[in-house]
């Protein structure tokens, strides 16, 4: 991907109106995903800044259509790209088909366990980048499986397993605590 | 694993991602397989601790400020050439302008967009009983086009009587009428006929005031909706749309 440089390239006065009105309000949606794509919000910060910015680039680009599918695909792009250059190594995702859950998973179980925001937040980070962003696009963004595969490049036949295995895996994360968390609770 | 049905249903079911066709199948998959009752439990709780845990996080108020900082040279010519103070003043009331006129149209629009959505979303699940009821043998649970057969049949079977009328003269003869379920409650559903089409018209009890008609086509399907004396009304069908204006009229006189 190009370098964005320190000042953006000027786009006429409507077009800049335009990116005000449709790109803008997105802003929250850009952080949110950034924050949990990156897990810090410092980051998050200086990445959803950066993407603006090449948003602002790029908008020539735009034709029209979901502003926030758009601007939420260049936002991950550049979540992605950062974290090759300035990352340990993430947890990969696992792409076998089956993820077998313990039995004794029962509905009231998991709704205790995940009765907590922290462990909730933690169980969500330990997954693999590609697993969180469709949990987050889908239940804090909102996103229809067409959004989701827009903006992920997924195709839209495999959202739905991708979602599928992405919720087994948490809940075996919220389930089976961490042997770190386990002696924490001692 | 007893169940045949391919695990990832479920997340299309939960998500309202499955065709009407689809998701009436899973429905009566559900009714035998506990299995996969318990795994939809499951993935409900899980979604609904999600939604309650309050994970989503704002930008934080200094990411806007440089945000809305870094695109400023570019917000086309300033016209005029102001001293250094009197220009970055000028962009704090920018920027403080630019974040009231944000926050005032959050405010303004979305009460509204939230209100077009719950249409959109009711109007999708009105299609769906629709398609439901054009399968064998689910159209009408009594069948008559007397009106005086009808309406008492839905005596007893709902905590409201809905206003049961043929108009057949108007060429829309009654066909019937049977329960069905709407956005989790039970409500009156007439059939009517329309030369070779059906009409469903959906009805139940509402504390809405009264509201012209709005209508709209979704999946080749047209709707119409309004609010009369305490009654919300759906009328459904694949017939034109003037026609179910047409109905409209006559079940509003």
């Amino acid at each position: 991907m190009p370098e964005v440089p320190d000042a953006p390239q000027a786009l006429n006065p409507q077009e800049t109106e335009r990116f005000n009105q449709l790109v803008l309000p997105h802003l929250d949606s850009a952080f949110n995903l950034a924050r949990w794509l990156l897990r810090n919000r410092t980051d998050a910060q200086d990445v959803t800044q950066e993407a603006m910015l090449r948003a602002y680039r790029f908008f020539g680009g735009f034709h029209g259509g979901d502003a926030r599918a758009w601007l939420l695909q260049i936002v991950r792009n550049t979540c992605f790209s950062w974290m090759e250059k300035n990352r340990r190594p993430e947890p990969e995702a696992e792409f076998n088909e089956e993820v077998h859950l313990p039995n004794s998973i029962t509905p009231e179980a998991l709704a205790i366990a995940s009765n907590n925001r922290d462990r909730l937040a933690r169980a969500l980070e330990t997954l693999p980048p590609r697993f969180r962003e469709v949990l987050v696009l889908r239940e804090l963004e909102g996103c229809s499986y067409k959004e989701i595969s827009a903006i992920t490049s997924i195709p839209i036949g495999t959202v739905m397993s991708a979602l599928s295995r992405a919720r087994q895996q948490l809940q075996v994360a919220l389930t089976n605590p961490t042997r770190e968390e386990a002696a924490r609770e001692l | 694993m007893s169940c045949e049905l391919p695990r990832t249903m479920i997340h299309g079911y939960l998500d309202g991602e499955l065709d009407a066709v689809r998701a009436a199948e899973f429905e009566r998959h559900l009714e035998q397989c506990p299995e996969c009752v318990t795994a939809l439990e499951s993935q409900e709780s899980l979604r609904s601790s999600l939604q309650r845990a309050e994970l989503y996080e704002k930008a934080p108020a200094e990411l806007r400020q440089k945000v809305l900082s870094s695109l400023r040279p570019a917000a086309g010519p300033i016209p005029f050439v102001a001293p250094r103070r009197r220009a970055a003043v000028a962009q704090w009331l920018a920027i403080a302008a630019v974040l009231l006129l944000l926050l005032y149209s959050g405010w303004r629009l979305f009460p509204g967009l939230g209100q077009k959505n719950d249409q959109t979303a009711l109007a999708a699940q009105i299609v769906d009983a629709h398609l439901r009821s054009l399968e064998p043998g689910h159209l009408t649970d009594v069948i008559s086009t007397d009106q005086h057969t009808v309406k008492p049949w839905f005596d007893g079977k709902l905590d409201f009587a809905p206003p049961v009328q043929d108009f057949a003269a108007d060429g829309f003869p009654l066909t019937g009428g049977r329960l069905d379920v709407v956005g989790g409650r039970t409500v009156a559903a007439l059939v009517y006929g329309r030369r070779k089409h059906f009409v469903n018209v959906f009805i139940w009890p509402s504390s809405n005031p009264d509201a012209a008609p709005s209508s709209g086509a979704q999946q080749g399907y047209h709707w119409i909706t309004w609010q009369k004396n305490g009654m919300a009304y759906w009328a459904v069908s694949d017939t034109a749309a003037a026609d179910l204006d047409e109905l409209q009229r006559l079940l509003s006189r």
